[in-house]
């Protein structure tokens, strides 16, 4: 099967966002005239200097807000709304305070109208694999960063979603709880092969995960290159650092990016960025 | 969580000291009575203080009374928070109604309660009723902004990740929206309960032949400070018992939040 006829194809087509800055009497692009595809089960990371629209990207292409201009589609289906075959990582953990693990785990299935018992074992599995066993009954605040992120994953995976899109997900994380996520993300991707849109501003990051870059302007966020990334899989984060070809890569997607960065952070700077 | 700064905090010091200076401050009130430094007709005695109300438990009088203060704070202060969520709920899932009823609840809210006593005795009567409304009358609003807060201030991270999920509007309010408010709306408990408690005796003491505030307002016609006193003890006493529960409740529905007070 090639990768243009599995399912998760996510295109983009001149996707303009224009918010309204009531307060200023202005608009503010967001992202402009922003095109590329992606292909079903494959992984993409967008990188760009903060401000570039990144984020903003992911929840119009998840359906949380409509597109101003353009198009996005998914397998060919326009975006309307939130999809139920998608799942998405946030930034910030976005999981139920009130509600233990196994209870955080089980909602989407909750919601989904998953009789409680054919909920219970995949629950239970996805626990298992994120390393939570025991913690079923635990609520956030008694856990870490990493492992409220892990439920976060779980959460997002148990329904099996066609396209996961993750939102700088492990930015809060210490370095060495980032790498074994990073590398549990990568396994979980081999395993089900599903599309992943992946959000980040650390570039070592994204050449470490993805098979293809993404690199955006400083706002308003267009597309400035797109670069493969050729490096042998199965992957493991911590090791593919020292491929001969990482730091090729390295260098010539950086050459891309810092103009970039440097541009966002002056304006940032002088506070033009809304 | 009282172990902040350099000091650690030693508990059983602080209550000796609590029980030496109420000790003292009770000493010194009934010698400056007794020795007649000051008259006792204008701030009774503590031994005479604990006397009446021994005999008022004694004689099941206070009970009474007590009962009925409790009745009208406890109905009040359960349709007050009824309408309350109720109303915040609506209002802040439709907000061109919160926006068409801003201004008046703002002015409603405004008004002293404590004036209106006297309309809502003329309304409802001496009994029963016109305290429960007085009661709901205070009531209601704490309970209504802190709900309608608590709702507007959902994270909207959690609201994004729930739709995501696939969550429809009856489990966002079930699993998202209600949980959230209800943390609001127990931080607004403690201060509510106070009021209702406020409202019930406010407005015995301005028109009724029984209740807490009848029994003060009564012992005030008759110039009898030991009764005053010994009423607004009891009163007092009966709220700090309140709060102590109400603590232990709102610990028991705040189990997920890192530090249940």
């Amino acid at each position: 099967m090639t990768r243009d006829d599995r399912r998760g194809r996510i295109t983009l087509e001149r996707v303009t966002q224009r918010f309204a800055l009531p307060r200023e009497g202005r608009e503010f692009t967001a992202v402009q005239d922003v095109s590329f595809d992606v292909g079903g089960g494959e992984f993409v990371s967008i990188v760009g200097p903060s401000g570039c629209g990144k984020s903003t990207l992911l929840s119009l292409v998840a359906g949380l807000a409509p597109v101003t201009e353009g198009r996005i589609s998914l397998d060919g289906q326009p975006v309307e709304g939130v999809n139920p075959r998608l799942g998405f990582v946030f930034q910030r953990d976005a999981i139920f305070p009130w509600k233990t693990v196994a209870q955080n785990v089980g909602l989407p299935l909750l919601f989904r109208g998953v009789d409680a018992d054919s909920a219970r074992p995949r629950v239970a599995e996805w626990i298992a694999r994120i390393g939570l066993t025991g913690f079923e009954g635990y609520h956030p605040h008694q856990l870490s960063g990493g492992m409220r992120k892990r439920v976060a994953l779980a959460m997002t995976m148990v329904y099996d979603p066609e396209i996961v899109l993750m939102d700088e997900p492990f930015g809060a994380l210490d370095v060495q709880t980032r790498n074994l996520m990073e590398n549990d993300l990568l396994e979980i991707w081999a395993q089900l092969r599903r599309t992943v849109v992946f959000v980040t501003h650390d570039l070592e990051e994204a050449i470490a995960l993805s098979d293809r870059i993404v690199v955006m302007s400083a706002s308003p966020g267009r597309v400035k290159a797109v670069y493969p990334i050729t490096l042998p899989r199965p992957r493991s984060v911590t090791e593919i650092r020292f491929h001969p070809d990482f730091g090729r890569l390295y260098e010539t997607i950086w050459k891309d990016l810092k103009d970039e960065v440097r541009i966002g952070y002056e304006r940032t700077r002088k506070g033009l960025v809304g | 969580m009282a172990t902040s700064g350099p000091e650690k905090v030693s508990w059983v010091r602080i209550r000796l000291w609590r029980a030496v200076l109420l000790g003292a401050f009770l000493l010194l009130w009934e010698m400056a009575t007794r020795r007649g430094w000051v008259d006792p007709f204008f701030v009774s005695q503590p031994t005479v203080l604990a006397a009446q109300i021994f005999d008022w438990i004694r004689t099941g009088f206070i009970l009474r009374h007590l009962f009925v203060t409790m009745q009208e704070t406890i109905l009040g202060f359960l349709l007050g928070t009824l309408l309350g969520v109720a109303v915040g709920f609506t209002f802040a899932r439709w907000q061109t109604l919160a926006h068409i009823f801003d201004p008046l609840m703002v002015a409603l809210n405004a008004m002293p309660r404590v004036v209106l006593a006297p309309l809502f005795i003329l309304w409802f009567g001496l009994g029963l009723l016109s305290k429960v409304v007085m009661v709901v009358s205070l009531v209601f609003f704490v309970v209504f902004f802190s709900t309608y807060t608590g709702i507007r201030e959902v994270d909207r991270d959690l609201v994004n990740n729930a739709r995501i999920l696939g969550a429809h509007p009856r489990h966002m309010i079930r699993h998202v929206l209600l949980p959230s408010a209800l943390t609001w709306i127990f931080a607004s408990l403690r201060t509510s309960v106070g009021f209702a408690l406020i409202g019930a005796v406010v407005g015995e003491y301005l028109g009724s032949h029984e209740g807490m505030g009848y029994v003060i307002s009564y012992a005030e016609s008759m110039f009898n400070a030991t009764g005053v006193l010994a009423g607004l003890l009891v009163l007092m006493a009966a709220v700090i018992a309140i709060d102590v529960a109400l603590k232990r409740l709102d610990a028991r529905f705040s189990y997920w939040k890192p530090f249940p007070k």
